[in-house]
């Protein structure tokens, strides 16, 4: 990284300015390309030719990274002429912890663990696609039990739910309908309480495991899982009456923040930005994992690549989840909710106080961790915000060599700058929240 | 209408002696602190009705059900330490606060809070009551431009936010305070032009008189109220623009929390933050108050008996004052906020042109029975003749307005930048 103070103090990275440069004045094309967001619209001879405009009728303004608006740490500069935004740079890193580094010090066993922290808003989605990659690795992807199959994809659809209700919810305070913010609250709270039944935590599961879940469904599940299915189509309704159709909600989202469908995959975008562009892409339909390939599901689709698109997508998504979580109440059939391979899966605590081997055997495991197969491999899941892969290289140690999260907040960010010109700074409030980022995830 | 007009305060008609200036000084009084009461609890009561709206409980620690809970935020702004950004303009800074609460006191100074507006015997309506043996209005000051000084107070309150936002050397307060002194300015239009056609049918611009004149027996069973007097959409007019006059959601767009952290206050603490603080809510109560009167008829209506009958105006004028406040709050727990641009549309090319063809339609309709300078009484024809004019305006402006949308997207669409 070439450090180098350029006018302004501006820090420069390999990859350009880290921060809106102050003045466009000898600004080279490329750079001015990349800040006024247009990478796709405009050929690099085009940018040249583009004129800076005056300097001094311009200002530049910090959001975040404490604002209200700009979800945990984002810092957004951005240039403004009156209220439009002329440009855009999202920056990110105040919330670096280092996980994907961290990962290579901890054991298979213990990586779930480290990656649930990432998108804490969905965070057995986290976990497993850490596990799927693992078990690809292991070469047992075809052996686990189907009832932790199933299992995991209940209570996926659970975490979508109720990631999903938190973007509702700071979609709703984000345009200023406040109560919003509290339905959205009360029903994601009611998400969380079935989890905690199940995994024992309300947030960070660490529930999925590699090999299988952790535990088996408590007694009861049917009932309050169901019982909660039938709680929220009533209250969804209830969205629909206070946002849906109110008119200055449309008036402040539709035509707002528009992508098109080529710029969105050039972007990386994947999830609800990527599919309100009208590109049906969803990676439980089209790559299929688990097992959605036995599920009667709908894939929501925008057609216009704006705030309401998204929107809507969104509110839909959970009336399709629900759907599905009636069919995986069905599907999960009796037996074995994790492999029963002594390699990956600890011995039953029974078994510990009256064999030495078991004891051995659960210590080993527990301190070293079980060795993966060199290798590499590549596992992605449709997480709420889209795309989310785990790549994992194993050098044949108990540890991974490398591992990576492809976190879809991380590529939505990057479509910011584009979205968000030309609009008012409430459109850029309205394109950051339909974004929905988690910098968890952005910055790992 | 001689008996409603040119009376003035009885009070001050008379000799000036003790009873009198001790009646004046507890009408300063009451007016000084009936704002400030209702402004702690309107404070209290919107935590608590939007908290119920959104399914919250609500302040609920200090005093019962949370009552005192902003005399106990009072004494914590009044006894922090007040800061005062490095670059901010420091004379500037510490004016705008008093700027914007000043105002919201002194309009209560002309709105009848109570009075007996009943028909006498003789058939007049004078709306006095009489206290310590003296006749008086229930009003602080009766003006002759009455009405007016509403509108002068609420002018004089965005130069506190302008000011405010200025003067704090700082980027957020800055947009708010831009943003606020359009916002305001454009609303002022639609909030005077509304007032004019109450004006037009009261015949008077001193709130006593248009109370008075509201006090007048109505068609059949409908009240002389100006709601239905001026035929609704002033009311409207007016309800809307006051609400965008003193930036209640969803037009808080000055202080938008989500887009400019608390817009124009964002640098201000302590005491100067709990006046704007209390300059704000007192708008609501005002404005609710100023409402009230031009439209509802204020502290008229029926003496029910129960209560000494002087008393029936001031509790009328209070059940019509908590309606708005209410509505205020419902409006904040329901609507999202309105953006920059909309907002601006709605104000010029909506409520301004719609009050100004109303104006014409009502001015036309009630010179009606008026005699020309022929002799003759002019009828109904002018009106129907302005009604086509204003209708024939109002289609003329959509298209122009449809034009102009059109135009902006197809340029949008050719020109990049």
């Amino acid at each position: 990284m070439a450090v180098d103070v350029k006018g302004g103090g501006i820090v420069d990275t390999d990859e350009g300015a880290q921060e809106l440069t102050p003045t466009r004045k000898g600004m080279e094309a490329k750079e001015l390309l990349r800040e006024v967001g247009c990478v796709l619209r405009l050929s690099e001879a085009d940018a040249e030719a583009l004129e800076p405009g005056p300097d001094d009728e311009t200002m530049i303004i910090n959001m975040g990274p404490q604002h209200p608006s700009t979800h945990g740490v984002l810092r957004v500069m951005l240039e403004l002429d009156g209220e439009t935004v002329v440009r855009t740079k999202p920056i990110m890193g105040y919330l670096h912890t280092g996980m994907e580094k961290t990962g290579e010090d901890l054991t298979f066993l213990q990586g779930p663990t480290n990656v649930t922290r990432m998108d804490y808003a969905s965070p057995l989605f986290n976990e497993l696609v850490f596990c799927l990659a693992t078990e690809k690795l292991l070469g047992i992807e075809d052996d686990i039990p189907a009832r932790a199959t199933w299992i995991r994809m209940l209570l996926c659809e659970v975490n979508r739910i109720s990631s999903h209700l938190l973007f509702l919810a700071t979609n709703g305070m984000d345009i200023g309908a406040v109560t919003m913010m509290l339905y959205g609250w009360r029903e994601r709270e009611e998400m969380l309480r079935f989890l905690e039944r199940i995994t024992g935590l309300r947030m960070n599961h660490n529930f999925i495991r590699v090999g299988g879940i952790a535990a088996d469904l408590p007694p009861g599940w049917r009932d309050e899982v169901l019982g909660l299915m039938d709680m929220l189509p009533p209250r969804l309704d209830e969205y629909d009456v206070l946002m849906t159709g109110q008119p200055i909600w449309r008036e402040r989202l539709q035509g707002v923040g528009v992508i098109t469908a080529q710029e969105a995959m050039a972007l990386g975008a994947t999830g609800p930005i990527l599919r309100s562009t009208g590109v049906p892409w969803d990676l439980r339909r089209d790559a299929p994992y688990l097992h959605y390939d036995q599920l009667e599901f709908d894939v929501i689709c925008g057609s216009y690549g704006d705030c309401f698109d998204r929107y809507a997508i969104r509110l839909n998504e959970v009336r399709e989840s629900i759907r599905l979580i009636h069919q995986i109440v069905d599907m999960i059939p009796p037996g074995d909710y994790r492999i029963q391979d002594k390699k990956v899966t600890p011995p039953p605590r029974a078994r510990i106080d009256e064999s030495m081997e078991a004891l051995i055997h659960h210590f080993k495991i527990f301190t070293e961790g079980f060795k993966v197969p060199e290798g590499e491999a590549y596992a992605a899941v449709e997480s709420p915000r889209g795309e989310l892969g785990c790549y994992l290289v194993s050098d044949g140690s108990a540890k991974p060599y490398r591992m990576h999260i492809r976190g879809p907040s991380f590529f939505h960010l990057q479509c910011l700058p584009h979205m968000m010109r030309g609009g008012l700074i409430a459109d850029g409030v309205a394109v950051i929240s339909s974004v929905d980022p988690i910098l968890g995830e952005v910055d790992r | 209408m001689t008996a409603l007009l040119a009376t003035g305060d009885p009070l001050l008609a008379g000799e000036i002696d003790g009873g009198v200036i001790l009646l004046v000084l507890l009408k300063t009084l009451i007016v000084f602190a009936i704002p400030l009461v209702l402004t702690a609890l309107m404070i209290w009561v919107e935590r608590k009705v939007h908290g119920d709206m959104s399914n919250r409980i609500g302040p609920n620690r200090a005093g019962p059900w949370g009552i005192l809970q902003t005399l106990a935020d009072g004494a914590k702004l009044f006894t922090k330490e007040g800061l005062i950004p490095e670059r901010a303009d420091r004379l500037v800074y510490r004016l705008a606060p008093y700027l914007s609460a000043v105002p919201a006191f002194l309009v209560f100074a002309v709105v009848p809070f109570g009075g007996d507006f009943n028909p006498r015997s003789d058939g007049t309506i004078d709306g006095t009551v009489t206290l310590l043996g003296n006749a008086t209005f229930l009003q602080l000051f009766d003006a002759q431009p009455g009405i007016l000084l509403v509108l002068v107070c609420s002018s004089v309150a965005v130069y506190g936010v302008m000011l405010a936002g200025w003067s704090s050397g700082s980027k957020y307060p800055l947009l708010g305070s831009v943003r606020a002194t359009a916002q305001m300015v454009s609303y002022e239009a639609a909030l005077g032009l509304s007032l004019v056609a109450v004006v037009l049918v009261s015949g008077s611009l001193s709130t006593h008189d248009i109370v008075a004149f509201q006090a007048l027996p109505g068609r059949g069973l409908l009240p002389n109220w100006n709601l239905i007097v001026t035929g609704v959409v002033p009311f409207f007019v007016f309800f809307i623009a006051a609400t965008a006059e003193m930036n209640r959601p969803p037009f808080d767009l000055t202080e938008a929390e989500q887009e400019l952290v608390a817009g124009f206050n964002t640098e201000y603490s302590a005491i100067r933050f709990a006046l704007f603080y209390i300059a704000e809510f007192m708008a609501t109560i005002t404005f609710g108050a100023v409402i009230a009167t031009l439209f509802l008829g204020g502290p008229a209506g029926p003496d029910l008996g129960i209560l000494p009958g002087w008393l029936w105006g001031t509790v009328w004028f209070f059940l019509k004052l908590a309606i708005f406040p209410f509505i205020w709050i419902w409006f904040r727990a329901t609507l999202p906020r309105f953006r920059y641009d909309q907002l601006m549309d709605l104000g010029w090319k909506l409520m301004i042109p719609l009050s100004l063809g109303w104006i014409l339609l009502l001015a036309a309709i009630r010179s009606a029975d008026t005699v020309g300078t022929d002799g003759q009484r002019i009828g109904y024809l002018p009106a129907v003749y302005v009604g086509a004019g204003v209708l024939l305006a109002a289609v003329l402006l959509q298209a122009s307005i449809t034009v102009g949308r059109r135009r902006r997207e197809l340029a949008d669409l050719e020109v990049f930048d």
